[in-house]
């Protein structure tokens, strides 16, 4: 299993990171290396096994559906690179 | 008398020395922020300091002694007036929080992190947030933004990472104990590395609340610190149920001091009938002689006070690896997605639309590492990949998981080396992400498991740099660890040895 520049066209596009042709020829090299090590799991029979996404299996938890959050919009848009009438900016996605 | 300076003190001591007011918690908080302001510069530890912030958390704590209100705090887990660094990765309300990355870089926490809340309400002063490896993703702290941090014990390699900032401040006396978080060795590499105490507790004991997310299935935040005993000082404050934390776990709170405390009988033996598994995995290829050394003459040391030594095997702990470099980055993926230039954090300057903005910000805000295993991630978990990749690796995690079952059947704890070396120089790993994730060899199959980890000092290797001693738990079991490590701590002097001029002629 190789990784070429496709591949990592591909997935900086799907990652939403902007790439540039030499970055995208180093993370070439860097990315194949890295899944040679990764290909170690390819050997390991795991038939019947069940896979394991948290700790002891521990699921998480419901809570009741009612609200618990209080209205901090000010204090968080504070922080937003662009704000408008307590609206979030962004350039216009459809035309 | 050097001696006398409170850096030196336990944190039991440094708390009774501020209740009977030998000492002001402004006095102890202005001693730490002048050796930062002495230290800092070379050592780099800190990213964000505030001095009129933590003083005036100081003069609350003052306060709260002078009234002996704090007596109506647990004594287990008082903390009132000690001067605490937090890792740069948890929220503190009003306070910058960046985790170690350009994407955070004026980011004010709107919030304080649960574990924040439980150091505040114990009336703790924030002495300060501690560079970090950028995200937490990296082994020696050189992938911050903020530029990598220097080893106390020798300026020219790494204090390990990612809670490298904490593990230095440690070891520097530039704070009386700290906060870290391990996803894959993120507390106990440092700790090894700097000479302190670092302890990673069961997933799901302290809450991830306000603590920036990683790997989620993964990351566990923990206390580093001098000693065993003011370890569990600490966990007993950052441990605890919070609804907030949907994996946080129900369970009565512990003491994790108890066992520490439950008095041994003057014993020479305090811990004989303790089984100690020696995995044969951790002592093959790879492994350096003066750590082996190191580790080999602490086990004998436990001998001495009574524990005995069985042969384990952990089959499968070098698939951790892969495993971890599938698991950790597709869940980093997937939470790193929240950046995205629109409500907070780093947007780039020009762009032509918003999917434009999206990647140019994402590309300019994140570091070369955090990028990496953006890819990665969004690789394993991409249409044709899932199965192959991301399932085989949870598949794999369980037969991990199941090899620390079957050991734990015949030993109490599991011990070996934390790292499979001492520190490395700076720079020595940098082009080469594989030689730099291999250095988590012995760290991250806990994290997959889940279980509690802890690492001790146990020695010096060449170059007169620090070796740490691993020792794994059981589920639950961090008092029973906490006591293994104290009872050594109180055989031998290697956790109080202090890095090179670091401490004046005045003890200060």
């Amino acid at each position: 299993m190789s990784i070429n520049i496709n591949d990592v066209h591909k997935i900086a596009r799907l990652a939403r990171l902007a790439i540039t042709e030499q970055e995208a020829q180093a993370a070439e090299a860097q990315l194949t290396t890295i899944f040679k090590l990764i290909e170690q799991m390819q050997a390991v029979d795991t038939t019947g096994i069940q896979p394991m996404s948290y700790a002891q299996d521990a699921t998480q938890r419901l809570r009741e559906d009612r609200v618990n959050e209080i209205d901090q919009r000010e204090l968080f848009q504070t922080l937003a690179p662009q704000v408008e009438r307590n609206l979030y900016l962004v350039p216009p996605a459809i035309e | 008398m050097p001696n006398q300076s409170p850096l030196h003190f336990s944190l039991r001591q440094l708390s009774s020395a501020l209740h009977t007011k030998k000492i002001s918690s402004v006095e102890l908080t202005q001693m730490y922020l002048e050796r930062i302001a002495v230290h800092n510069s070379t050592l780099n530890v800190y990213i964000t300091t505030n001095a009129e912030m933590s003083l005036a958390q100081a003069r609350h704590a003052d306060a709260r002694l002078a009234k002996n209100n704090s007596h109506a705090l647990p004594v287990i887990s008082n903390l009132t007036g000690i001067p605490i660094a937090q890792k740069d990765i948890f929220c503190a309300k009003d306070w910058r929080t960046t985790c170690g990355s350009k994407m955070l870089e004026n980011f004010i926490a709107p919030y304080d992190a649960h574990v924040i809340q439980q150091f505040n309400e114990a009336g703790a002063v924030n002495l300060g947030k501690t560079n970090m490896d950028e995200f937490a993703m990296g082994s020696s702290n050189e992938t911050s933004y903020f530029g990598a941090v220097k080893n106390p014990w020798n300026h020219d390699v790494v204090p390990g990472g990612s809670s490298g900032g904490s593990a230095a401040a440690v070891a520097a006396r530039l704070c009386a104990a700290a906060t870290g978080t391990d996803t894959g060795g993120s507390i106990r590499q440092p700790a090894a590395l700097c000479g302190i105490s670092g302890i990673k507790p069961t997933y799901g004991v302290v809450s991830r609340y306000g603590m920036i997310a990683f790997a989620s299935s993964l990351d566990q935040a923990g206390p580093m610190a001098r000693s065993a005993e003011d370890l569990a000082l600490m966990l007993n404050t950052m441990a605890g149920f919070d609804e907030r934390d949907s994996t946080s776990l129900q369970r009565p709170p512990e003491n994790y001091l108890r066992d520490i405390d439950a008095k041994q009988s003057s014993s020479s033996q305090p811990l004989s009938g303790l089984r100690i598994g020696l995995p044969q995995e951790f002592f093959a290829d790879g492994l350096s002689d003066d750590v082996a050394q190191a580790v080999a003459a602490a086990i004998v040391e436990y001998q001495k006070l009574g524990a005995t030594v069985v042969n384990i095997s952990l089959p499968n702990s070098k698939l951790s690896i892969p495993v971890y470099y599938v698991i950790a980055p597709a869940e980093a993926s997937s939470n790193l997605s929240r950046f995205d230039g629109v409500r907070y954090g780093y947007r780039a300057k020009e762009y032509s639309d918003l999917t434009d903005m999206y990647q140019k910000s994402r590309a300019q805000g994140f570091g070369a590492e955090v990028k990496r295993r953006i890819m990665i991630g969004t690789y394993v978990l991409s249409h044709g990949y899932y199965d192959a990749y991301y399932v085989q690796a949870q598949k794999i995690r369980r037969l991990i998981a199941q090899d620390f079952d079957h050991a734990f059947k015949q030993c109490d704890v599991i011990m070996g080396p934390t790292t499979p070396s001492t520190a490395f120089k700076l720079g020595e790993k940098g082009d080469d992400p594989v030689q730099m994730y291999l250095s988590d060899i012995y760290t991250i199959a806990v994290n997959l498991a889940g279980l509690p980890g802890m690492s001790i000092p146990a020695g010096f290797g060449k170059n007169k740099l620090p070796i740490g001693l691993q020792i794994i738990g059981n589920y639950f079991s961090e008092a029973q660890m906490l006591n293994v490590a104290h009872c050594y701590q109180q055989a031998t002097d290697w956790h109080v040895r202090i890095p090179p001029n670091i401490i004046n002629d005045r003890g200060l």
